[in-house]
C-alpha cells in the first residue's frame, strides 16, 4: 500500500516554494516516512530551520515547527531540547546556512554531543537568494558571485562535524531513497549529535549553469558519484576523483550533553536533600 | 520580613530573575555582565534549571527563546559589543512575541570600548537595535535593590505582553554592593503568561481576535504551531506583501505603547513645586538625587525624574513636566541620546540642557548641581 503522507502534511499548507526539479521534495518525504516508521508522535518532534530553500521545510509538518533566523537553527534547537529534554528534537538546514552562518553554532552542537539530529541539505549553492557560491559549491563551478568559477575552497560537511565532535555522521542522497530513509532512521536513533548531509540538486541556480542540462542529470550524477563506504575504501588512491561515500560514514557511543546535564541536577538536589534531612 | 543581603547589582538581578521563576538563562562571557552568569551557574542546577554557556552571543538569545517557546521562563544578559550581536533574535522574539528578558549592562562603546567603565550609551540600541519597527519594553534600575525588583517587573512584563523586555542598567550599578531585602515568596507578584484553553485544533498563535496579546502555547503541549520569523497570519504561517502585515504590527506597538500606563514607572523626588527638574536615570539617576538635595539645601527649587520604565518612553510626563518648569537638565553617560527624547516630548515648552560624559567616570552631583545654578 503506498505511504500516506497526510497524517504529517499540514492541510492547506502545500504547494511547497521549491522550484521544478529540486530534490528537496524528495527528502522531505524520506523524512515523513523515517518519523512515521519510529511510531514517534507528533507532539513528541519539534523541527527546526533557519533561512534558506531547507528552512522551508518545517512549516508544511504538521508537528512543533520553528522557522528561525539565518544560520541560527541549533541554538534554537539547543533551547527546546535542553528545556524539554524528553523530547526529539530535529534540525534541517541548508550547507550556506549550516556551514557558512550558522558555522560556529553547528561546531559546538558536534563538541557538545546534545541529543538533536542535524540534516544538511547540501545543494552546493544559496538558491533562495538566486546562485551565489557557498561553502559547499566545487571549485571551478559557476556561481552569481563567481561568474569567473569558483576560487573558495570547500568544506567537506562529514569532515568537519566528525572533527567538530559529532558522534553519528552519516551522507546520503536524494537519489538513493530507500538507503536516504535508513539513514534519517539512524540519525535520528543514535543518541547524541548526529548530522546528515544530503546530497541535493538545485536545477534553477546551479545545475543549469554547470552543465547539469537537466534536474535528471544531476539526479543521475548522484547516481554515479556515491559509493557505499565500503566499497569507496577498496578504491584505489588514484580512482577516488569525483567518487564520494555515503552511509554511516562516523559513529561512536559518547555522553550526551543533556543527560550528562540533568545528572549533575541530580546529583545536586541528592546533596542538598542530604543536608537538609 | 525577608532575607537581607549584601549584593552587587548582577547578582540582585539573578535573584530577581530566580524570584520570578526564571529557570533558564543562556549567556556568554563578557564583562561587566558576568556575574549574572555566574551567580546563576551556582543557583540554576540546584533548582533544576538550566545553565547554558553557549558559543556565542547570538547562540545565547536563540537558546533562550527555544526554552521560552517550550514554557520556561528565560532569560540572558550581556554588555556593549554582546548586545549589538543580540540584535537578530531579539528581532526575532519581538515579530513572534517570545517573552525573554534580555540584560544589558552598559558599558563604554563604540566597538570594545571601555569594557570596566559605565556608560549609557546602549539606551537608543534598546530601542532602535534590531531592524524593523517594533515594540520595546526596557527598564532601568539604578539601586540594588530596584536591579532585584525591576527584575521581577521584567519577567512579568514579558509574561503579560509576550515579548522581549531589556534590562539596561549601567557597570557601576551592576557592580556596586548595596544590602538588599529579597521578600517572602508571594509578596511581589509574580505573573505567567496566558496559555491558549481552546481545543489544539482551533488554537492561532496569533490570534488578533484574542486580543492584543493572544496566548502561546507551549511547544510539545499538544499545540502543534508554526512559530516563524517571517511576518505572519494569525495561524503563525507567511504572508507575503499582505494587508496584514501592516495591521500586525501596529498590534506589536500597540500591545506596548497602547498599555503605557502599565507599563512606565519613574520615581521623583521633590519635583512638585520644582522649577528646574532633573532628568536622569541609573546611576545618573543617582547623582541627580544629590544634586537636588544639595540644591535645595541652597533654597534652589530642584526635583528629580527618574524613569524606571524607558521605553516606552515617558512622553506624557515629560511633556507635563516641561510645560511647569523653567528647565529640564539631563545628564547621561553619553554624548547625548535620550537628551533627543526629552526635547522632542518638551516640544520648546521649557529649556533643556544636557551634560554628556565619557571618560569613564560617572557624572557627578557637584556637575549637576553646577548646571542648577546656570539655568536658575
Amino acid at each position: 500500500m503506498a505511504f500516506n503522507y497526510d497524517r504529517h502534511i499540514r492541510h492547506g499548507k502545500l504547494p511547497h516554494i521549491w522550484c521544478p526539479g529540486c530534490t528537496y521534495g524528495i527528502v522531505f518525504k524520506s523524512l515523513l516516512r523515517a518519523v512515521e516508521s519510529m511510531g514517534i508522535p507528533k507532539d513528541h518532534l519539534a523541527l527546526v530551520s533557519g533561512i534558506g530553500c531547507a528552512s522551508r521545510l518545517p512549516g508544511y509538518v504538521d508537528w512543533n515547527t520553528l522557522h528561525t533566523a539565518h544560520g541560527r537553527a541549533i541554538p534554537f534547537a539547543t533551547g527546546l531540547k535542553m528545556a524539554r529534554p524528553d523530547k526529539k528534537v530535529l534540525v534541517v538546514s541548508g550547507d550556506g546556512d549550516a556551514t557558512a552562518i550558522g558555522g560556529n553554532h553547528f561546531i559546538h552542537a558536534c563538541r557538545r554531543n546534545i541529543d538533536i539530529t542535524v540534516i544538511v541539505m547540501n545543494n552546493f549553492i544559496y538558491g533562495m537568494t538566486g546562485g551565489q557560491h557557498s561553502p559547499t559549491t566545487p571549485v571551478g563551478h559557476l556561481a552569481t558571485t563567481m561568474p569567473f568559477g569558483n576560487v573558495d575552497p570547500t568544506f567537506n560537511i562529514p569532515s568537519l562535524a566528525q572533527g567538530a565532535g559529532a558522534t553519528w555522521v552519516g551522507r546520503g542522497t536524494a537519489y538513493h531513497v530507500p538507503a536516504l530513509d535508513r539513514l534519517i532512521i539512524g540519525a535520528i536513533e543514535h543518541k547524541g549529535l548526529s548530522v546528515l548531509e544530503i546530497i541535493n540538486g538545485c536545477p534553477t541556480t546551479h545545475g543549469r549553469r554547470n552543465k547539469f542540462r537537466t534536474p535528471t542529470d544531476m539526479l543521475l550524477w548522484m547516481k554515479e558519484s556515491a559509493m557505499p563506504l565500503s566499497a569507496f575504501e577498496k578504491l584505489p588512491p588514484d580512482q577516488g576523483a569525483g567518487k564520494f561515500p555515503t552511509g554511516v560514514l562516523y559513529k561512536r557511543e559518547a555522553p550526551e550533553f543533556s543527560e550528562t546535564y540533568f545528572a549533575m541536577v541530580e546529583r545536586l538536589q541528592k546533596q542538598q536533600e542530604g543536608r537538609e534531612g | 520580613m525577608g532575607t537581607l543581603k549584601l549584593l552587587q547589582g548582577n547578582e540582585a538581578c539573578a535573584e530577581g530573575a530566580l524570584y520570578a521563576g526564571c529557570t533558564f538563562f543562556a549567556g556568554y562571557p563578557i564583562t561587566p555582565s558576568t556575574e549574572v552568569a555566574e551567580y546563576l551557574a551556582r543557583r540554576l542546577p540546584r533548582i533544576g534549571g538550566v545553565i547554558l554557556q553557549m558559543e556565542d552571543e547570538i547562540a545565547s538569545v536563540g537558546a533562550i527563546i527555544g526554552a521560552s517557546l517550550a514554557g520556561k521562563k528565560s532569560m540572558t544578559a550581556t554588555s556593549g559589543p554582546g548586545f549589538s550581536l543580540k540584535q537578530e533574535n531579539i528581532g526575532f522574539g519581538m515579530l513572534c512575541e517570545v517573552p525573554i528578558v534580555i540584560v544589558d549592562v552598559m558599558r563604554g562603546g563604540p566597538s570594545t570600548g571601555v569594557p570596566t567603565g559605565p556608560s549609557q550609551s546602549d539606551i537608543m540600541q534598546c530601542k532602535w537595535g534590531t531592524h524593523g519597527d517594533h515594540p520595546v519594553i526596557c527598564l532601568t534600575p539604578a539601586y540594588v535593590q530596584e536591579i532585584f525588583s525591576e527584575t521581577v517587573r521584567a519577567f512579568n512584563l514579558a509574561e503579560r505582553y509576550r515579548t522581549p523586555v531589556i534590562i539596561a542598567f549601567d557597570e557601576i550599578v551592576g557592580h556596586m554592593r548595596e544590602k538588599i531585602e529579597i521578600p517572602e515568596k508571594g509578596v511581589l507578584p509574580v505573573e505567567d503568561r496566558r496559555r491558549p484553553t481552546c481545543p489544539p485544533s482551533e488554537y492561532k498563535p496569533f490570534d488578533e481576535t484574542q486580543g492584543d496579546v493572544p496566548p502561546i502555547a507551549d511547544f510539545f503541549s499538544g499545540y502543534r504551531q508554526h512559530i516563524t520569523g517571517l511576518n505572519h497570519a494569525s495561524d503563525g504561517f507567511p504572508v507575503n506583501a499582505s494587508p496584514r502585515i501592516h495591521t500586525d504590527e501596529l498590534r506589536l506597538l500597540r500591545k506596548v505603547e497602547g498599555n503605557r500606563a502599565d507599563i512606565i514607572r519613574y520615581d521623583t523626588v521633590m519635583l512638585d513645586d520644582a522649577e528646574i527638574a532633573v532628568f536622569a536615570y541609573g546611576v545618573s539617576g543617582r547623582s541627580g538625587k544629590n544634586a537636588v538635595e544639595l540644591a535645595r539645601a541652597e533654597g534652589i527649587k530642584a526635583g528629580l525624574f527618574r524613569p524606571l520604565t524607558i521605553w516606552p518612553f515617558p512622553e506624557e510626563e515629560v511633556a507635563a513636566l516641561a510645560s511647569r518648569v523653567k528647565a529640564i537638565i539631563v545628564p547621561e553617560l553619553s554624548l547625548g541620546q535620550i537628551v533627543l527624547e526629552v526635547e522632542r516630548c518638551a516640544k520648546g515648552r521649557c529649556e533643556i540642557q544636557g551634560i554628556f560624559r565619557v571618560d569613564g567616570d560617572p557624572i557627578t552631583p557637584a556637575q549637576i548641581l553646577e548646571k542648577i545654578k546656570e539655568v536658575g
